[in-house]
């Protein structure tokens, strides 16, 4: 009895010291092993009599199942030391910067487009698009600018031949699309257009954002309501103001500029108006039955005030130093 | 449209701050460009006549003089300016007096001198930016008046930005009747005296355009003094609308059109033979202009002749060789009614915009034609004496004012307001509109002065001007919803962008102009699309390509210090093909340095083409692109490849020629690609397929070649030959160097073989992959052993 009950002792004393897993199988073997003591004392079991046996050898198994125990939290104990130094050694300076491709960006004048257009196609307003090199006829007269009518020359138009000019405005792409589609219709149409103009305030290239929606109960007080609404919505700014000013444009009637509050000032955003009925009538729509207004906004404008652009030109100089910052 | 309040006040006068009528005047569509006071604030100015001037006892410069300011005793003043004289009348601040800056003049002693005051140069009372010595006034300036009286100086000077329709706004009376109608003040009128007729002469008057002049007044008026002088009041009218004073006759006919907006010309008589006649111009006549030039006329334009010769453009400009000058005598003077539509454009066509031309075009009011004739008699005599003649008036068809009906109800549907009639009514009113209603609906007659009347909508806008655009609601539509259409046959151009700026790629927007020689360099473009109007010559030609701009800021950045630039652009090119401007929008990259940003764990390379290559092929999923070797005027010759999807060219791809790489002073090399949106945008709606059941089986081929031998030839090999079950056919190694022949190179192959209903038997992928590799062999590969 006291010889079992050593043997377990001896035992755990004997794990606990072992620190190599090897090493504890080997140490296990003396024990549990073909020669083990444990062994050689079940071998001996035979020898008792019938009445002995199996309280002996119950005693036994109690001390076997001791050993293997210890053993086995012994061994988990080296595996989870293994593991530990395996972690410890593998760890890392998270502190280091990725690696692998960087990313790029969007120029902010696509950054302010994507916008415009995401927020009036949850108006409803389709996409629509026309040529840059525009005939004459898209360009003034069917949005009732005849030739030789001063407005032509407001426009500082780049001409290409007598027919074709570089289009000064987006507003050809209101004639292009009433000429195949029907009323009800609702459009924006964003693009380059192009003035010969060039300083600090002027780029003999720009873009514009058009606006055209033309259905049966479409008024002027419209107009005001749905570009006021953007105006906000784009700068996320409620109480922005806007102001509508009497203006000319051939192509509507009545006519306005637009001017948004800013620090205290008004800013010029852009023109519109109701589509004049001139304009109806070169693409067949009954301006009795159906009304429209148009409006027509400076992108660059727009992304100036949002971004706190202070120079035109750096929008098209491509110095990576003024677009990372758009990033 | 520029012009002193001051003058404006003399017709009407509301009860407004200068700033206030600006605010009124902007919101009825005349926008006020610049609002100024004539002079910066100054007080206790006066004009001072300088009665001694005295050597100072100890300064050389200095003087002290004895300054008479209309009082009893005059005043001592130091003085260091170099023109102060005996007798000049000058500026003289007194003590107390404030200058522009906040300066304030004191009572001093100037090296040990008393000095009472200061006399100023029109630097000092802040009139001009430069100036030499003392302001000289004129010699019968008032003594001891002050400076701002004297000249008037409490005064602001207004700048319209007249829109084209508002021709009527180009001259006081109008801009005053406009006022009034606005802001409901009494409206002074313009008084015209009819001249006396003192001579019978007239000089005969024929027009020969009675479409481009329906209406010609002209007078003779004999014995003038042309060399009077032009009086103050006028003198400063005009300067204050930016004219210069010319001669008296010029000056008055130049007050005349500010004052009523009808341009005016004054002939000298010794210089005309026979009578007047307003025709158009032959093809070959020539006419030199006031202002010199030389202009070849012909039939679209019209002119004042005489029996001889033309004398002037009608309505642009006066002719050189019959314009008054201080010797004239005897005048002619011209008050007539071109149309708008005989003018609109000749002046530009000469390279001309004239006060004169600028009015014809737009209109002017062809019922005050014979008044402005009175009016500049009437001055003409006042000023320069002389005797008038009766006028000559040649009248035909003037522009018609048919009346216009408005509905009350197409008011309130188009301005989304309603205006009860009585509002109506009293709009029309303050516009001097004549008018007749019928319950809701009115007849509007136009009246002479207003060219931009001619239907519906232009009353509605007259009315909702008045009534005033910030009155009108901002209102949300009603109106009926209805879903996009969202075509997934076309993949959005934000998402494409998308892709590349997450390939690390920046997005720049150049000009669509730029120089012929990048052009002809970079393209082999000898036929750019050119603008007849550049705005400078390297800016001439229409892009037809995207690499122009790309390389422009390239070299842009690499200027500042850049070392590693990858840029892209999205963007419309030019062509013309058979008399048809083709513009294709395309998307081009360009990337230079090192394959990836510096970092650490990662060795630097510089970008090669197959790094552009995935960035291509990274844009394009799910369409298969193929390309194949080819020249470009840009690239190197053997870096350089063909876009094809399917069998539609769609792009370019390739490495900078060394020879721009040089000549554009890029160090390194740089990769280049340019595609067709419409390929790029193009997609499908993807349909599932089953998923094999059974997994792959994977083999290996490792062929020799010669190095001319391209993979896509043994690749296209392969896919020919149909061999069963492959699935897959991919190259994943290229080996020179030891155990391969020089001149040759190892391609290996990677074949995916599968069935969908079964795993392949050894028996089963024997024969394929023997298909492939004898359709390697085909093509000169040799199996690796």
């Amino acid at each position: 009895m006291e010889e079992l009950q050593h043997i377990l002792d001896q035992a755990v004393q004997q794990f606990a010291l072992i620190s190599d897993e090897a090493e504890l199988e080997q140490v296990k073997a003396r024990y549990l092993g073909k020669e083990g003591s444990l062994t050689v004392l079940l071998k001996g079991l035979g020898k008792l009599s019938a009445e002995e046996r199996p309280a002996a050898g119950a005693r036994i198994n109690q001390v076997k199942q001791g050993i293997e125990t210890a053993l086995q939290q012994r061994r988990d104990a080296l595996q989870q030391n293994r593991l530990a130094q395996k972690l410890a050694a593998e760890s890392l300076d998270v502190t280091l910067p990725g690696r692998g491709t960087g990313t790029g960006g969007l120029h902010p004048v696509t950054r302010t487009l994507e916008r415009i257009e995401q927020l009036f196609h949850s108006l409803g307003f389709a996409s629509a698009s026309g040529p840059e090199i525009e005939h004459d006829f898209y360009n003034f007269t069917a949005l009732n600018i005849p030739e030789n009518h001063p407005a032509r020359a407001m426009h500082d138009t780049f001409y290409i031949d007598p027919q074709h000019v570089l289009r000064t405005h987006t507003s050809p792409v209101q004639v292009r699309y009433m000429e195949n589609h029907q009323p009800p219709l609702k459009i924006i149409s964003t693009g380059r257009v192009y003035r010969v103009d060039s300083d600090a305030t002027h780029s003999p290239m720009f873009h514009q954002v058009e606006g055209l929606w033309v259905d049966e109960h479409i008024s002027f007080a419209n107009l005001k309501g749905v570009v006021q609404d953007f105006l906000q919505r784009f700068f996320e700014q409620d109480d922005l103001q806007v102001r509508f000013r009497p203006s000319f444009f051939p192509f509507t009637e009545p006519s306005a500029e637009m001017d948004m509050s800013w620090k205290g000032g008004w800013l010029e955003i852009g023109g519109c108006g109701m589509v004049h009925p001139n304009v109806l009538k070169h693409v067949n729509i009954d301006s009795e039955k159906y009304l429209g207004f148009a409006f027509g906004l400076g992108v660059e404008r727009l992304a100036m005030l949002r971004y706190g652009v202070n120079d035109l030109r750096l929008f098209y100089e491509s110095d990576l130093r003024f677009l990372k910052q758009f990033n | 449209m520029k012009f002193s309040e001051n003058w404006l006040r003399t017709w009407v006068n509301p009860d407004l701050s200068s700033e206030a009528l600006g605010h009124v005047l902007t919101m009825a569509g005349l926008e006020v460009e610049a609002l100024e006071p004539v002079a910066p604030a100054f007080s206790n100015v006066v004009v001072g006549e300088v009665l001694e001037v005295v050597k100072h006892p100890n300064a050389d410069r200095l003087n002290v003089c004895q300054v008479n300011v209309g009082e009893a005793a005059p005043l001592n003043i130091v003085c260091g300016a170099a023109n102060v004289a005996v007798g000049v009348k000058v500026p003289c601040a007194r003590i107390g007096a404030v200058l522009p800056g906040d300066f304030v003049i004191k009572q001093a002693k100037v090296r040990n001198v008393e000095s009472f005051g200061m006399l100023c140069s029109e630097k000092e009372l802040g009139l001009a930016d430069e100036s030499e010595g003392l302001w000289l006034l004129p010699d019968d300036a008032p003594v001891g008046k002050t400076l701002r009286e004297y000249l008037e100086l409490d005064d602001k000077l207004f700048t319209l930005k007249l829109t084209p329709n508002r021709s009527d706004c180009s001259g006081m009376v109008g801009i005053a009747r406009e006022v009034a109608a606005l802001t409901g003040s009494e409206l002074k009128p313009l008084d015209i005296r009819t001249q006396p007729v003192t001579l019978s002469e007239q000089l005969p008057v024929s027009i020969a355009d009675a479409f481009g002049c329906p209406l010609y007044c002209g007078r003779l008026v004999r014995g003038v003094n042309a060399a009077a002088v032009t009086p103050d009041w006028m003198l400063r009218r005009l300067e204050r609308s930016g004219l210069r004073g010319i001669s008296a006759v010029v000056d008055i006919t130049n007050y005349v059109m500010l004052e009523m907006g009808q341009p005016m010309h004054a002939f000298d008589v010794a210089k005309l033979s026979g009578g007047i006649t307003v025709r158009s111009a032959s093809k070959g006549e020539e006419l030199t202009l006031l202002n010199e030039q030389n202009v070849k006329l012909d039939e679209e334009v019209m002119v004042i002749a005489d029996d001889a010769r033309v004398l002037a453009l009608a309505g642009i400009m006066g002719g050189q060789g019959s314009g008054v000058d201080t010797a004239t005598r005897d005048v002619f003077l011209e008050s007539a009614f071109f149309h708008p539509d005989a003018i609109a454009g000749r002046a530009r066509r000469f390279g001309l915009a004239t006060d004169s031309s600028f009015r014809f075009e737009r209109g002017v009011d062809f019922a005050a034609t014979r008044q402005a004739m009175e009016r500049a008699t009437q001055l003409l005599v006042e000023i320069c004496g002389g005797s008038a003649g009766p006028i000559s008036e040649v009248c035909g068809q003037l522009p018609s004012r048919t009346p216009i009906a408005l509905r009350r109800s197409r008011v309130a549907r188009v301005l989304g307001i309603a205006l009860d009639n009585q509002q109506i009514a009293a709009l029309f009113k303050r516009l001097q509109f004549d008018f007749t209603a019928n319950g809701d609906d009115f007849r509007v007659t136009p009246p002479s002065f207003r060219f931009d009347l001619s239907i519906e909508a232009d009353l509605i806008e007259e009315l909702a001007r008045l009534h005033g655009y910030d009155h009108i609601p901002a209102q949300a539509p009603e109106a009926a919803f209805t879903v996009l259409p969202y075509s997934e046959l076309q993949r959005p151009l934000s998402q494409i962008r998308n892709l590349l700026v997450a390939r690390d790629y920046q997005e720049i927007v150049s000009y669509a102009f730029l120089d012929a020689q990048v052009e002809r360099e970079l393209c082999g473009n000898e036929h750019p699309v050119t603008l007849q109007n550049p705005i400078a010559s390297n800016l001439a030609v229409m892009r037809s390509s995207l690499i122009g701009g790309l390389v422009g800021a390239l070299r842009f950045n690499l200027n500042r210090k850049q070392s590693r630039v990858r840029l892209f652009e999205v963007g419309a090119c030019f062509a013309k093909v058979d008399d048809e401007y083709v513009q294709t929008q395309r998307l081009s990259g360009l990337s230079y340095g090192d394959a990836q940003s510096e970092q650490w764990g990662v060795s630097a390379r510089p970008v090669d083409f197959f790094d552009a290559k995935a960035d291509v092929q990274a844009l394009f999923p799910p369409q298969v692109l193929r390309f194949v070797a080819a020249t470009h005027p840009a690239l190197h010759p053997g870096r350089s490849a063909q876009i094809y999807c399917g069998d539609q060219v769609i792009g370019w791809l390739g490495e900078l020629h060394p020879h721009w790489q040089q000549q554009y002073d890029i160090p390194r090399a740089c990769l280049w690609f340019e595609l067709d949106l419409d390929a790029l945008t193009r997609s499908r709606v993807p349909m599932m397929s089953e998923i094999a059941k059974f997994l792959p089986v994977r083999r290996d081929l490792a062929v020799v070649v010669d190095e001319a031998v391209t993979a896509q030839t043994l690749l296209d090999a392969m896919q020919q030959c149909s061999a069963p079950y492959v699935t897959e056919l991919a190259l994943f190694d290229v080996y020179r160097g030891k155990g391969v022949e020089q001149g040759k190179k190892s391609l290996a192959f990677r074949v995916l073989l599968q069935d969908t209903h079964k795993t392949l038997s050894e028996s089963e992928i024997e024969p394929s992959i023997a298909q492939l590799v004898e359709a390697l062999q085909k093509s000169g590969a040799q199996l690796r052993m």
